[in-house]
């Protein structure tokens, strides 16, 4: 059954298609369709709750690659680990990776999705110069900034609503190696982050703070920051860290009751104090840009019951008050999250109607599902976000309120008229009552 | 003798595991012939080892209906003539039929029976007797755990796996000492094109990929019998062990 990354909510589909064949025509059942790639956004996105999936994994073949421009045509359910494993001994790199490798590059698109080097190359979709788009007429379009360029940016971050998106054409980037230099500081407090961020943001391209979320008084928001940049080549004898295929993976799901003040606290607490610091270092990007990709089916830490995560961003003139007012009631509540992370997102403008990343702050948090309490926390988030005029991310939504999407994203209704109508999901429905 | 094969070709090669497979042994610098029905889909896959392969790659493709069988000593006489060096083949072609249909009329039937074995068998007659000549070779084929006790949601698939699966023991005691190994590859459940309409919720489905490093081992150890992930193998084990008064009343 197919499910999102937080696993929840659990609804039912009445129809999978496995999609493989990218010139094949979409099936006329009669129910609504959304594309699955790799289930790993959150929430209910990805779900259709009684219609037709279309599973697009087996959909992953390249389709050209020109050396000398760096210019990719892949299909659509491709995974970024396999395009990485692949480009990265070649001397390129993806413009922009989530914090993980294992979504399709279809769902990058959809969600148009961010990095740690946002400040320095924006969203994904900037880098997104063409898309094929199979739309419930039967009509293949080609789609880019210049042709049809209304459904081009309605389809970046457009959450797969605007049809089956086949075809992905996108820049990559030349680098030296596959290695990064690296620098982490540890920060004591809030102050120190801001400060940090300031001096660093200006010499890496890819930066992000990892904040204690239980610490409060004067330890509030202290963290580890982390900074890296692509590593020049290397001389010879450089001893080269490889892709290690070696991860392990939670075998089964952990009793929810795992997840309490105790370990939270703890986790938090050994993770600030063993945090390498002061110090740079080279290191493999897959070890600096993917940690928790190394523990598989990390979800199951939550349990059966699933985790609700929590990602916003906020305008930067509100940001400092907003985020110290967020951790605040974060580390009043039990049992609280682990590891929260914090980022700034550069004025680079992101090109979809529906993209999340704007100029400012993010802050992005997983908390454990104890019903109605953890609920009443994310409302209480809710109302700190709104008065900062900020907006939640909808691939990380499983309970967003329909007023608090279309205060973060005013443009749903130009949006809306570029749906295609054959093409729904859950959350689209929810944010449609 | 026991080298690894150099040069594969793979019947069925647009199917899911069959082309995770022919990534994985690219990978690692085999060269590969890809045949299959479809051209278009012929292309959309060498395009695709082409590249991931950085253009080093060694893939040629050949369309053929291999459910025509008898064009199918023609089709193996033009491969051997193309490329003299073959030593390895892997048979990844079949469907899952629709088991109400085989049961409603015999055309269906054995239409299911000609696609899913006698054109694997036809075919293997032709390449035992060259591979047996040259004295080298490694022939793995795709069978199915359906194929190891007969159950009423899918026989007729099994009958046609079973059967390919007394074959292919026949073959490798035939073959054995002339340098040739057989292998029956039986995966179990799959999350492929072929099963997207049975409920595929469970422990025991894998993802392709898995299988396909399956495969690759298999060739590399140049085992006999496989099943795909490992823990079939208990699972048939058992399942072969219920007396027949019993599981004539399960619903399986």
């Amino acid at each position: 059954m197919p499910t999102s990354w937080n696993r929840l909510p659990r609804v039912g589909h009445t129809r999978l298609d496995e999609w493989r064949d990218r010139t094949a025509p979409l099936p006329d059942t009669g129910l609504t369709l959304l594309a699955w790639g790799n289930g790993r956004s959150h929430g209910d996105v990805c779900l259709n709750d009684g219609g037709a999936l279309l599973l697009t994994r087996g959909m992953d073949r390249l389709i050209a690659f020109d050396r000398g421009t760096g210019i990719l045509d892949c299909e659509s359910g491709i995974l970024l680990d396999d395009l990485l494993r692949w480009c990265l001994p070649q001397g390129w790199m993806l413009p922009v990776v989530p914090g993980t490798r294992f979504i399709t590059v279809g769902g990058a698109v959809a969600n148009d999705v961010h990095g740690r080097n946002h400040r320095a190359a924006g969203s994904f979709g900037r880098h997104v110069l063409e898309l094929d788009l199979l739309r419930s007429t039967g009509e293949r379009l080609r789609i880019s900034p210049q042709e049809q360029a209304d459904l081009f940016a309605a389809t970046i971050g457009g959450l797969g609503l605007t049809g089956l998106i086949t075809r992905v054409r996108l820049r990559m980037i030349p680098v030296s190696s596959d290695l990064m230099l690296t620098e982490s500081i540890r920060f004591g407090q809030l102050d120190a982050f801001w400060e940090i961020n300031e001096r660093l943001g200006a010499e890496w391209p890819y930066t992000m703070a990892r904040v204690d979320c239980v610490a409060r008084g004067r330890r509030l928001g202290r963290g580890v920051f982390v900074a890296g940049r692509h590593a020049p080549p290397q001389p010879a004898g450089t001893p080269v860290s490889r892709w290690r295929d070696r991860s392990r993976a939670l075998p089964f799901d952990m009793p929810s009751s795992l997840i309490n003040r105790y370990s939270v606290r703890a986790f938090n607490a050994v993770y600030y104090r063993t945090a390498p610091f002061p110090g740079r270092r080279l290191q493999h990007v897959q070890r600096h840009l993917f940690p928790l990709d190394g523990l598989r089916d990390w979800n199951r830490i939550y349990g059966r019951r699933g985790f609700y995560p929590y990602h916003c961003v906020l305008p930067h003139e509100y940001a400092r008050d907003g985020i110290r007012t967020l951790l605040k009631r974060i580390a009043a509540s039990t049992p609280g999250s682990f590891l929260a992370a914090l980022k700034t997102f550069g004025d680079l403008p992101s090109p979809g109607i529906l993209s999340f990343p704007r100029p400012g702050v993010t802050l992005a948090l997983d908390f454990a599902n104890r019903g109605p309490r953890t609920l009443r926390l994310l409302a209480d988030l809710d109302d700190i976000v709104s008065a900062a005029g900020g907006a939640l991310y909808p691939g990380k939504d499983a309970r967003m309120s329909v007023t608090m999407f279309r205060r973060g994203f005013p443009q749903w209704e130009r949006f809306a008229t570029l749906v295609d109508p054959a093409f729904s999901s859950t959350f689209w429905r929810r944010m449609n009552p | 003798m026991s080298a690894a094969p150099r040069r594969i070709a793979i019947f069925g090669a647009t199917s899911r595991i069959a082309t995770e497979t022919a990534r994985l042994w690219l990978a690692r610098g085999v060269a590969l012939v890809v045949v299959g029905r479809n051209p278009e889909r012929l292309r959309m896959l060498t395009d695709d080892l082409g590249i991931r392969a950085g253009g080093l790659a060694e893939v040629d493709a050949m369309t053929a209906d291999l459910a025509d069988l008898d064009a199918l000593p023609g089709l193996w006489n033009s491969l051997t003539e193309r490329f003299p060096d073959l030593d390895g083949v892997l048979l990844a072609h079949g469907s899952l039929p629709d088991q109400a249909r085989c049961e409603a009329t015999p055309e269906t039937m054995l239409q299911e029976i000609r696609v899913n074995a006698l054109s694997a068998m036809s075919l293997l007659t032709v390449i035992a007797n060259d591979f047996e000549a040259r004295h080298r070779g490694v022939i793995g084929v795709i069978g199915s755990v359906a194929g190891d006790r007969g159950r009423r949601s899918n026989y007729v698939y099994g009958a046609a796996k079973g059967m390919l699966a007394i074959f292919l023991q026949g073959l490798r005691n035939r073959l054995h000492g002339s340098g040739v190994t057989v292998i029956t590859l039986k995966p179990g459940f799959v999350m492929t094109p072929m099963t997207q309409d049975l409920d595929r919720d469970g422990l025991l489905w894998s993802r392709p990929e898995r299988v396909a490093r399956g495969i690759v081992r298999a060739f590399d150890r140049r085992r006999d019998v496989v099943y795909l992930p490992w823990f079939w193998r208990p699972v048939l084990w058992a399942i072969r062990l219920i007396p027949e008064p019993v599981f004539k009343r399960l619903s399986l």
